[in-house]
């Protein structure tokens, strides 16, 4: 009981103290993370509703091929991110690898099907004559997605968190394409890994208190975003 | 009087809406054929017929909302030829559909939504929202959640919502059929003075002839994707083309016969064992359907003596079955007819299976259709 009461001890000094290490880690994580997110929002978002509303020969395919993305394990996904940015693999030549941005990309792959699988089914379940409805009353093509996306928030914005939380707490493949390089790539997960091999478990704890909070208070935002104009 | 320059004539008007050649194919197979079609500007055309006939999606394709495999849309006689011309085109027309679809935000918004897409300002946008509010009675609902309405209030801010944007061609598919009839009943009745006072071209599907007769000023029966039959509601009812026109409007007895005798436009039609008298004049040995409406058809319990009508059957009643209002009373003259009474006629004759009975009706309340 008393190495997790020390760790906790710890983890509180380290914050309050505002470690300049742990706090550096933590901007990484956020950054690596949310950029991510976003472009995940962008492809996985784009590709759900592309798929949702288009009839195409192998759609049942493409959508049981995002579904399985869904859960694709990270460190697969680190490996053959690996494999591509490795400096002899097909694109070496961006010289990326144990870099933040590797790491963006990594958890890209990760989040993208997660947001695209959610959107897809988020747009499917909206009333298939609305999309008409809008067009009815005078949208361009563009201004009736807008307005389809608008109608699907809710799950668009579970969509966002599912992804969010997806990259935020992975650690294989940042591990695998960032190195852990400290000041460089070291993020929360990959650093909590590491002072936990060390039996730095107060650090550790520390670490894994800061990922909890800062999770939750992402979530939190989201989730007050999503419901702010939902009846009680 | 002057002599001054002849007043130009009044340019003949475009219709509001013309089809030429027009097919829709789904999954390889054609579900919509209608070779010509024209809305006159200011008509309500109702588009009859049962649950699949291919009244929506000739409604969608007239809406721009489905593209058609052929065919084209002349626009008060302009060809909607480019995705620019149809995307203008649903700028100036709009449609309700048989579900509310209202967007997940207030009714106010709700019906500011097609306003907004076509750029109208803000103070006219206002003003137009509480004239169309006014209209179906929605004023005290527009600061509510769309998806906290009623049926009926839903389909009321739908139809607010098409209304506000002074359409030049409204297109309604079914908007009633989900409502319970008190609710359809009022709508109906606010729906058709909205159509009046506005003088809104209308295309209106249901399966509902009754709406269809009360709006339209035009009927088109559908069938298997093509239209079978175009007429004032007068026609549709009374003189439908086919078997499935008459059987659709309501014609419950269609029988078949030969003409036996025609002369001085009235003739003899030979129907089972029985001679039945209308009026008309095919060639004797034609081959006709007998159509007779149900509340045509009289019943009494003695021989018809002093009646004017020409045709008297004995009859003996073997069903009876309650429709709406009125009872049907279905006999069996030798060959099948069908009777409407009224719930005291059912009581004074003493209505019942086996009851001995005797149908009249006019010659004049005979329908012939010709067999091909």
């Amino acid at each position: 009981m008393d190495l997790l009461w020390e760790g906790v001890k710890k983890a509180f000094e380290l914050l309050w103290t505002l470690d300049p290490e742990v706090l550096g880690i933590t901007a990484l994580s956020l950054k690596v993370s949310i950029l991510a997110t976003l472009v995940s929002l962008v492809l996985g978002g784009a590709a759900g509703m592309a798929i949702a509303l288009t009839r195409f020969p192998g759609k049942r395919l493409a959508i049981a091929v995002i579904n399985t993305g869904m859960g694709l394990p990270p460190v697969v996904v680190g490996l053959f991110v690996t494999i591509l940015i490795w400096r002899s693999g097909p694109f070496g030549f961006l010289d990326i690898l144990y870099t933040p941005t590797a790491i963006i990309v990594a958890q890209t792959v990760i989040a993208t099907p997660i947001i695209a699988g959610i959107t897809l089914a988020a747009i499917q379940q909206l009333h298939p004559d609305l999309r008409l409805q809008i067009l009815a009353l005078g949208a361009t093509r563009w201004q009736m997605l807008g307005l389809l996306a608008r109608e699907a928030r809710l799950p668009l914005m579970a969509a966002v968190m599912a992804g969010f939380g997806g990259v935020i707490s992975e650690v294989g493949a940042s591990i695998m394409v960032g190195g852990n390089v400290k000041d460089s790539t070291r993020v929360l997960t990959t650093a909590t890994v590491m002072e936990t091999g060390m039996g730095n478990f107060d650090t550790a704890i520390a670490l894994s208190l800061i990922l909890m909070v800062l999770t939750f208070s992402v979530n939190a935002l989201l989730t007050h975003i999503q419901q702010r104009d939902r009846p009680r | 009087m002057s002599a001054g320059p002849v007043a130009a004539e009044a340019p003949a008007t475009a219709p509001a809406l013309e089809v030429s050649g027009l097919a829709v194919h789904r999954g390889g197979v054609q579900v919509l054929d209608v070779p010509v079609l024209s809305l006159r500007a200011g008509s309500v055309l109702a588009l009859i017929g049962p649950n699949g006939s291919g009244k929506t999606t000739l409604l969608k394709t007239l809406a721009c909302l489905l593209e058609p495999a052929a065919g084209s849309l002349r626009f008060q006689g302009r060809e909607l030829a480019s995705r620019l011309d149809r995307q203008a085109y649903r700028k100036r027309v709009t449609m309700v559909f048989q579900d509310p679809l209202l967007l997940d935000t207030t009714v106010v918004r709700n019906l500011e939504t097609g306003l907004r897409l076509r750029g109208v300002p803000a103070p006219e946008r206002r003003e137009r929202v509480l004239d169309a509010a006014r209209r179906f009675g929605i004023e005290h609902l527009l600061g509510r959640r769309a998806h906290r309405l009623s049926g009926g209030e839903a389909q009321r801010a739908s139809l607010a919502r098409a209304f506000v944007l002074r359409p030049e061609i409204l297109f309604l598919d079914e908007p009633f059929s989900a409502l319970d009839p008190p609710t359809r009943e009022g709508l109906l009745e606010d729906l058709g003075a909205a159509l009046r006072q506005t003088g809104t071209t209308t295309v209106l599907a249901t399966h509902d002839q009754n709406e269809a007769l009360r709006l339209a000023d035009t009927l088109a029966v559908m069938h298997l994707g093509r239209i079978v039959q175009t007429g004032s509601g007068v026609e549709v009812v009374n003189r439908p083309v086919d078997e499935f026109v008459a059987a659709f409007v309501g014609m419950e007895t269609v029988l078949p016969g030969q003409v036996a005798e025609s002369r001085q436009g009235l003739c003899t039609v030979a129907v089972g064992g029985a001679q039945v008298h209308c009026v008309g004049g095919p060639q004797p040995g034609t081959p006709v359907l007998v159509g007779i409406r149900p509340e045509n058809v009289l019943l009494s319990d003695h021989d018809g003596a002093g009646h004017s009508a020409r045709n008297h059957f004995p009859a003996t009643v073997t069903r009876v079955v309650p429709k709406g209002p009125f009872f049907k009373v279905e006999l069996d003259c030798g060959f099948f007819l069908a009777a409407f009474v009224t719930p005291g006629a059912l009581e004074e004759l003493a209505l019942a299976p086996g009851r001995a009975v005797v149908a009249s009706f006019k010659a004049t309340a005979v329908h012939l259709i010709t067999r091909g």
